[in-house]
C-alpha cells in the first residue's frame, strides 16, 4: 500500500535521482557483451540525468560476485533508489528492464 | 575412492557412494570425473542420494564437495538432511558448500543469458576447498527459465565441458516426469551424463514405492533390474539384489524348536541359523510356537528379537503366558526384545529397513518374526516378496536363527506358496491346520519339509495347555484321522478295553489260584488220612505182639500161682521184669 502511494511521487522526482546499477559480466561472452551494450542504449536514453553504473566481471572477481548473490550472466542489480531490482538475461528485452527500473516507457 | 580394475582392461575408475547397495549394482558407484544424470519424479529421492554422496564422501573419504541447489533453498535441504543422521549441520562448509542458486521469484528475465559467470564462481570455490565433487541439484528449474531449447543444449554443452576441465565427479540431477514432453531436455542431458539413473515414484496400493533403474553406464557393466529404494535413518537405502553367489555359514548345531516332542518330529531340532516357516490359518497357534521357541532360545541365554505385526507386544507376552510360555521375565532381564509395529499404510520396504537397523542394533542370535505375511498388507505383493526373502537372506547373513509366521488364507498349505514364496527360502515348514469333525477343531501340525533332517512324515495333533503346547499321537481309524474329542474318546475306549482286559484277566487268575488251593487243600486232607491210616496200621501190628506176650504172661502166672509146674519158675520172672 504504501509503495503505491510513494510510486507517483518518486516518478516525479525520478528525473532528478540517481540511479545506482551494477552490471555482472562474464568476460567476453556474447550476452555479457550484449548486455553492456543494452544497458549503455538504456540509461543514454531514459537515465540522462544521473545514474552510477559498475560494471563486475564475474570471471575475474568470482569470489565478490559470489558474495553478492550473483547465479548467472549477465545480471543487473538497481541498488538505488529502493526498491532494489534484479534483471537477469543480456537486457535485450527493454521494456522488462525499465519496468524493472522503475523508468516510465516514453513511448507509452 | 574404488577403482575396479579386471586382469586385462583397465576398468572405468569410479567413485564409490556409500550408499547401501547403490555400490554394488552399479559395480563401484558413479563415474570418477564424470557425469551421472539422475533424473525423476518430484519426491523420488534425487536430491537425497545426491546429498548422500557428498556427506559420504566428506564424511568417509575427506574430500570436499559443492551443492548447487537450483530448486529449493539451501536451508531447506539442510533442514531435510537432518531427518537423517548424517550431522549435516555440523558439517564445514570446507567440507561441504552450499550454493543457493535458487531464482527469486521477483527476478525478471530480460533476455538470454548463460553459467559462463556462474560456472566461474564455481571454478574459484572448487579450487578454494578443494572439492573433488559437484552436485547441480534441479538443474531443469534452470533450464527451463532459458525457454530456448538451442539455449538449454547451449548451456548443458557448456556444463560438461567445464566439469571435464575441473576434473569433478558431478552429479546432475533433473525433474523429468513425462518422458515424452521433456524428451529434448532427456535427450541433451543423456548424452552430457556418463551414468543415467532413473527414480520412480509409484503409487501402489495405498503405498508409495520409490525404485531406481540404472539405464546407461557407459564404459561399465550394471545390475540393469529395477531395485526397491527407501529411506532409513541413514538415508537412502537400495535394495540391490544379493550376490548371486549364496554364502552362508552351515551349522550342524541343533537347537530346540520349541519342546521335546516337536524336536522329535524334526529328527532332533532346527539347525543353528536355519530358518523356519510356520503357516497357517488364523488361529492355529502359529504365535504360540514361536512364542516357545523365543522362550527356549531365553533360557537357553541367548539374546532374542521378537517382531510382532499388528499385536502389541505386551499383549502376546499375555497370551503366551496363558500357555504357560513365559516371556516377560526375559524381557526385564534384556534377553528378550520385543518390538511391534503396525502394518497399514507402510511398505514391506520400509519394513525391511527398520528391521535391519533392529537387527544391526540388537543383535539376536534368535528371532522371531510374527507375522511376516503382515508386511505385504499395503503396498504390491511383488515388492513385499522381494523384501521378505531379502530379509531371509539378511537374518542368514547375521547367522540368526529364524522363525516366522504366515498366516495362509486357505488351508491348504499349498495356498501359501502363491503368496509370500517365503516357503521356497525356508529350511523347515511347519504347516498347522484345522481338522473340523463332529462339531470340534483340533489343531493338527505337519512338517512339510526340513532341510537336513530326517523329520517325521507324521501328523500330531497339537494340544495346548496351562503347561504349554506339545503333541499326541493321532488314531487313523478307517482312513480318517481322529483328533480331540474323537481322539480322547477313541482313547478311552482303548483304556477301557485294557481295563476290562486286564480284570478278565484277574479274574482267570484268581480262579485258577483258587482251584490250586482246593486241589492242594484235597491233597493235604488225604495226605492226613493217609498218615492217619498208616498209624492205625501200625497201631494194629503192635498191639498183636503186646497182646502175645501178655498171654504168654498169663500162662505163666496162672501155672506159678498154681504153683503145680515148677520147671518154668525162673524165665518166668526175668520175663516179668522185661514186662514192666
Amino acid at each position: 500500500m504504501s509503495r503505491r502511494r510513494r510510486t507517483p511521487k518518486k516518478r516525479g522526482a525520478g528525473v532528478t535521482t540517481v540511479v545506482v546499477l551494477r552490471l555482472y559480466i562474464a568476460g567476453g561472452a556474447p550476452n555479457s557483451v550484449q548486455a553492456i551494450a543494452n544497458l549503455q542504449a538504456i540509461c543514454r536514453e531514459y537515465l540522462k540525468d544521473g545514474h552510477k553504473l559498475e560494471v563486475v566481471d564475474v570471471l575475474e572477481h568470482p569470489r565478490r560476485a559470489m558474495a553478492e548473490g550473483v547465479l548467472v550472466t549477465p545480471s543487473l542489480a538497481k541498488l538505488s533508489p529502493l526498491p532494489a531490482a534484479n534483471v537477469i538475461g543480456n537486457l535485450s528485452d527493454k521494456a522488462k528492464v525499465l519496468l524493472a527500473l522503475g523508468v516510465k516507457d516514453k513511448a507509452q | 575412492m574404488i577403482a575396479t580394475r579386471s586382469k586385462a582392461v583397465q576398468a572405468l575408475p569410479k567413485l564409490a557412494t556409500g550408499i547401501e547397495g547403490f555400490d554394488q549394482l552399479s559395480r563401484g558407484g558413479l563415474p570418477r570425473h564424470r557425469t551421472s544424470l539422475l533424473v525423476g519424479g518430484p519426491g523420488a529421492g534425487k536430491t537425497v542420494f545426491a546429498l548422500q554422496c557428498l556427506v559420504n564422501a566428506a564424511r568417509r573419504q575427506r574430500t570436499a564437495g559443492i551443492f548447487v541447489a537450483f530448486e529449493e533453498s539451501p536451508r531447506q535441504i539442510i533442514a531435510n538432511g537432518a531427518t537423517f543422521d548424517w550431522g549435516l549441520a555440523s558439517l564445514p562448509e570446507k567440507q561441504l558448500f552450499f550454493l543457493d542458486a535458487h531464482l527469486s521469484p521477483t527476478l525478471v528475465k530480460a533476455g538470454d543469458f548463460d553459467l559462463a559467470g556462474m560456472l566461474a564462481m564455481l571454478a574459484a570455490k572448487k579450487q578454494e576447498i578443494g572439492a573433488q565433487w559437484i552436485v547441480f541439484d534441479g538443474i531443469d528449474v534452470l533450464l527451463t527459465l532459458l525457454q530456448d531449447p538451442v539455449a538449454e543444449m547451449r548451456e548443458i554443452y557448456r556444463i560438461r565441458d567445464w566439469l571435464a576441465e575441473n576434473a569433478l565427479t558431478a552429479i546432475v540431477t533433473a525433474k523429468l516426469e513425462d518422458r515424452t514432453s521433456e524428451a529434448l531436455h532427456y535427450g541433451f542431458l543423456q548424452f552430457m551424463a556418463d551414468c543415467v539413473v532413473r527414480f520412480e515414484r509409484r503409487q501402489e496400493e495405498r503405498v508409495s514405492a520409490r525404485s531406481i533403474q540404472i539405464t546407461k553406464y557407459r564404459g561399465s557393466s550394471y545390475a540393469a533390474a529395477e531395485f526397491p529404494v527407501s529411506f532409513g535413518p541413514s538415508g537412502i537405502e537400495v535394495g540391490a539384489a544379493e550376490p548371486a553367489e549364496i554364502e552362508h555359514y552351515a551349522s550342524s548345531e541343533r537347537i530346540t524348536a520349541g519342546f521335546e516332542r516337536l524336536d522329535a518330529m524334526l529328527g532332533g531340532g532346527v539347525f543353528r541359523g536355519s530358518s523356519t516357516l510356520i503357516s497357517g490359518v488364523p488361529g492355529t497357534s502359529k504365535t504360540t510356537l514361536a512364542g516357545k521357541f523365543a522362550e527356549a532360545a531365553c533360557r537357553r541365554g541367548e539374546r532374542t528379537l521378537f517382531v510382532s505385526y499388528d499385536e502389541a507386544a505386551e499383549q502376546i507376552a499375555r497370551n503366551l503366558s496363558s500357555v504357560g510360555i513365559q516371556l516377560k521375565a526375559h524381557v526385564k532381564s534384556g534377553l528378550l526384545r520385543m518390538y511391534s509395529a503396525r502394518t497399514e499404510g507402510i511398505s514391506a520396504e520400509e519394513h525391511l529397513i527398520k528391521l535391519r537397523s533392529l537387527i544391526r542394533e540388537y543383535r539376536p542370535q534368535c528371532m522371531v518374526i510374527d507375522p511376516l505375511t503382515a508386511i505385504a498388507k499395503a503396498g504390491r505383493m511383488g515388492a513385499a516378496r522381494t523384501a521378505a526373502i531379502r530379509l531371509i537372506y539378511l537374518v542368514k547373513d547375521e547367522g540368526i536363527t529364524l522363525v516366522v509366521t504366515a498366516l495362509s488364507e486357505a488351508d491348504d498349505p499349498l495356498a501359501e506358496s502363491t503368496d509370500l514364496q517365503i516357503s521356497t527360502v525356508a529350511d523347515t515348514w511347519i504347516h498347522l491346520s484345522y481338522l473340523v469333525r463332529s462339531g470340534e477343531r483340533n489343531r493338527a501340525l505337519t512338517i512339510i519339509k526340513s532341510r537336513g533332517t530326517s523329520h517325521s512324515n507324521q501328523v500330531r495333533e497339537l494340544v495346548l495347555s496351562k503347561s504349554g503346547p506339545t503333541l499326541t499321537d493321532v488314531y487313523s481309524a478307517g482312513g480318517e484321522v481322529l483328533m480331540g474329542t474323537l481322539r480322547w474318546e477313541k482313547e478311552a475306549e482303548e483304556s477301557a478295553r485294557k481295563i476290562r482286559q486286564r480284570a478278565e484277566f484277574d479274574q482267570k487268575r484268581r480262579e485258577l489260584h483258587s482251584a490250586e488251593a482246593r486241589t492242594s487243600a484235597e491233597v493235604k486232607a488225604l495226605q492226613v488220612d493217609l498218615e492217619r491210616q498208616r498209624a492205625e496200621l501200625a497201631l494194629y501190628t503192635g498191639d498183636n505182639e503186646v497182646r502175645n506176650v501178655s498171654s504168654s504172661e498169663r500162662e505163666n502166672e496162672l501155672r506159678r500161682r498154681r504153683s503145680a509146674d515148677p520147671t518154668a519158675l525162673s524165665p518166668r520172672k526175668s520175663g516179668n521184669g522185661a514186662a514192666k
